[in-house]
């Protein structure tokens, strides 16, 4: 079961509401995509902090609908 | 069996300084992701062991919980938690990989 690219934003959104958020099909395939979530609350949080984080917002579908996703994370300069 | 499996990767963590889940082996990943990790570590020249998730249903799964993080490739540095393959990626292209290993004693060849 493989999710959309609006649906993954949502989610991302949702949890980061100040987010800067961009998401990539990167097949084409609905399996393979890229994030790239910018966020203040990512301040001072180490990298695996704030991909836990993103996981987190992701509810439990990392790894199981949502199969690849390349993350990007950074705070705003 | 849950409490068996959270042993024996605290066990796998303290035996290697620089050990890698993965899918498949080095030679053969069986995922684009474990291939990164594993080509990333090469680059660098260091030595590391690994552990085929593939092989374990009980370390596949359990290692998500030990770690908190849901997916393959994980990377272990003197039993830290360093993170995936997106992860390595970006440290490795920043330079601070290399560093890692240096701050903690791990030789680089390259």
């Amino acid at each position: 079961m493989a999710m959309t690219t609006a649906e993954i934003e949502a989610l991302i959104r949702a949890a980061f509401p100040d987010a800067e958020v961009e998401v990539t099909d990167l097949a084409g395939d609905g399996e393979h995509y890229a994030a790239r979530v910018t966020s203040g609350r990512f301040r001072g949080l180490s990298r695996v902090r704030q991909h836990q984080q993103v996981y987190q917002a992701l509810g439990g579908r990392m790894g199981n609908e949502l199969h690849a996703l390349q993350l990007t994370t950074a705070a705003p300069d | 069996m849950t409490d068996d499996s959270q042993t024996r990767i605290a066990d796998a963590v303290r035996s290697a300084d620089v050990l890698l889940f993965m899918k498949g082996t080095p030679l053969f990943p069986q995922c684009g992701f474990s291939s990164r990790a594993v080509a990333i570590l090469d680059h660098l020249g260091v030595e590391y062991a690994t552990v085929d998730v593939l092989q374990d249903q009980g370390i596949r799964q359990g290692i998500k919980t030990f770690s908190d993080w849901p997916t393959i490739p994980q990377l272990y540095v003197k039993g830290e938690f360093v993170g995936g393959s997106d992860i390595m990626m970006e440290m490795y292209e920043a330079g601070e990989l290399a560093g890692l290993f240096a701050s903690k004693g791990v030789a680089c060849a390259a």
